[in-house]
């Protein structure tokens, strides 16, 4: 009570709380609800048959399959990193941390054509996997190797804090206990950092579930097999089929939410588990 | 914190005669909790390979795809009318979307940080909601709005004006995906940052604005600068939602990354190299100016909260 009338003696609360919540509701809440009350006016025969063509239901597999895989080997890959990041030292380390960050800072488009130009056929890696029978362009593959591109910045940020915050104290007491490293790491150091391990894995996920510029060309597209649910989008828009694509953007939103529900309750998981208030 | 033991244990490891079995008692304890050096340089191996192929590659074949027919075409792609009017149109949006998000990063912070009220944690979660929408969606919704069979579609038409597959579009889709980078940087710094000084401020008979000016922003400066330079790199990057809003036409409604998806579709690809290498480049000194930011505001203690970046 002692904060609130504390606080009051600052001006300017009315002017930029008005802002916000003006700005919010044109930019975000508005043309949000928008896909919402469109598709309200759909019957639930016409949602239902939009969002569960074999096509679609394709293209579902696809993207959350990718996605999962994508953020699977992220999560084994990014904990490597953000573990040698924190522990070790050695040349070339303060590049490499901040090249981490890349595919935040790199437009997709330019990602999705350099993935392209470098993994097909007659790419540099592309043309050494063409004997062995191995085809990572134009197949799901492609769409896995672009999508654990970038997601791959989320599990190092979010596990490397974790790892730097950790007690040493800890490790200590494990070792003098008789356990050896991986005995540690296994009971002692997995558990700390498993909340921030999972909270990246799901932002991950989170990205790449609605990535397209560095999909799309990569992907090669072909209906059933490499399009991507957020292309299918595209696909319908182009053919006027506002419907379609909006009963689409509503699945895709609604999961969006749930998986933001999510993200938060692993947070504050987190957060607790690391002894901060949130 | 965390390293104190190991200091102290190098200290003790250095101390020659007197207190020896305490040094080599604390130097085994160390080595118990350090990997062997195989496994090490093993875990460092393993993290450089995958970074070598999935990040340093990929950015190494954007520059060499880009030069592959010579500096004379690299040149060329580059000074091209259609590719300049993207890059003047890449430059005019970010222009805009930026000071935009800018404005309303801070006063958005302001009001949540500075004050209580209830509904907070849900406010903030609705500031964060555009960076868990799919750039696809986030196009869609506003041609929902402002398309031909959306809401104001007809009274557009009526009055001659084009938001949809025009530059108005453009802008609104990437203020959207663009929407929390300055806010979501701020409200936790300014909440670490507490309210005191600006009360002591407005006690000692500073109007509001002063307070703002001379108060808040020297400690708010580069938690403002980290999220201009992080809002700037993807309102020019955007392609998804951008994607979506333009008609793609060569120069007027293609921003840089619609240009380099044209060029690569029509098989023109060191010219299309030629541009996404300038986006790199734009990658580059976004990476080098955010570790700049983080190197000086850890020097002046304002901690960043570098928590996990959705972008």
């Amino acid at each position: 009570m002692s904060r609130r009338t504390r606080h009051n003696v600052l001006p300017g609360f009315n002017l930029a709380m008005g802002y916000t919540l003006f700005y919010l509701g044109l930019i975000v809440l508005i043309p949000l609800s928008a896909a919402f009350i469109k598709t309200f006016a759909l019957t639930w025969e016409q949602f239902w048959g939009a969002v569960s063509t074999p096509r679609v239901v394709a293209s579902y597999q696809l993207t959350f399959g990718a996605s999962l895989i994508g953020a699977a080997i992220n999560a084994f890959f990014g904990l490597i990193v953000a573990w040698v990041l924190v522990r070790y030292t050695f040349p070339g380390k303060r590049i490499l941390d901040a090249l981490v960050d890349l595919p935040f800072a790199l437009p997709t488009a330019v990602a999705g054509i350099a993935l392209t130009a470098l993994w097909a056929e007659n790419g540099w890696i592309g043309s050494l996997l063409k004997p062995l029978g191995i085809k990572v362009a134009f197949t799901p593959l492609g769409v896995v190797l672009a999508l654990t591109f970038i997601g791959l910045p989320f599990v190092v940020r979010t596990v490397q804090p974790v790892l730097e915050d950790l007690e040493s104290e800890l490790e200590d007491a494990a070792a003098s206990l008789g356990a050896t490293r991986w005995q540690t790491f296994v009971h002692v150091i997995l558990p700390t950092i498993l909340p921030a391990l999972l909270t990246g894995f799901a932002l991950a996920f989170a990205r790449a579930v609605g990535e397209y510029g560095s999909v799309v060309f990569i992907a090669g597209n072909l209906p059933m097999r490499t399009e991507i649910t957020p292309l299918l989008i595209i696909t319908k828009l182009e053919q006027y089929d506002y419907n379609g694509a909006t009963a689409l953007a509503v699945v895709m939103l609604l999961f969006s939410f749930v998986l933001l529900l999510l993200i938060n309750v692993l947070q504050w998981w987190a957060n607790r588990r690391a002894g901060r208030e949130s | 914190m965390a390293g104190s033991v190991s200091n102290v244990a190098t200290t003790l490891a250095k101390v020659p005669v007197a207190g020896t079995s305490v040094a080599i008692d604390v130097q085994r304890n160390r080595r118990s909790t350090e990997e062997h050096p195989a496994v090490k340089w093993g875990l460092i191996g393993l993290a450089v390979a995958f970074m070598l192929l999935f990040l340093i590659m990929p950015l190494v074949t954007v520059f060499f795809e880009a030069f592959r027919k010579g500096v004379g075409v690299y040149l060329a792609a580059l000074s091209e009318p259609e590719a300049l009017s993207a890059i003047k149109l890449t430059l005019l949006i970010a222009g805009i979307a930026v000071p935009v998000n800018l404005v309303f990063g801070v006063a958005a912070s302001w009001a949540i940080a500075k004050f209580d009220f209830r509904g907070k944690a849900l406010l903030i979660t609705l500031i964060d909601l555009p960076f868990s929408v799919s750039p696809i969606v986030s196009g869609l919704i506003y041609v929902l709005v402002f398309g031909a069979q959306g809401w104001f579609g007809p009274w557009l038409q009526a009055h001659d004006m084009k938001v949809i597959f025009a530059v108005p579009g453009i802008v609104l889709a990437t203020i959207f995906v663009t929407f929390p980078f300055i806010a979501r940087e701020l409200i936790p710094l300014m909440m670490a940052q507490g309210a005191e000084e600006e009360e002591a401020a407005i006690v000692l008979g500073a109007s509001g604005w002063q307070t703002f000016w001379y108060v808040t922003l020297p400690n708010i400066k580069w938690g403002v600068l980290y999220g201009v330079i992080l809002c700037n790199a993807r309102a020019m990057g955007e392609f998804g939602a951008v994607s979506v809003v333009s008609e793609h036409i060569r120069g007027q409604t293609n921003t840089m990354p619609l240009h380099v998806e044209i060029l690569y579709n029509e098989y023109q690809f060191a010219a299309a190299f030629a541009v996404a290498s300038l986006l790199a480049l734009l990658a580059f000194v976004t990476l080098g100016l955010k570790s700049f930011v983080e190197w000086k505001a850890r020097a002046e203690h304002e901690v960043l909260p570098l928590e996990a970046p959705r972008t």
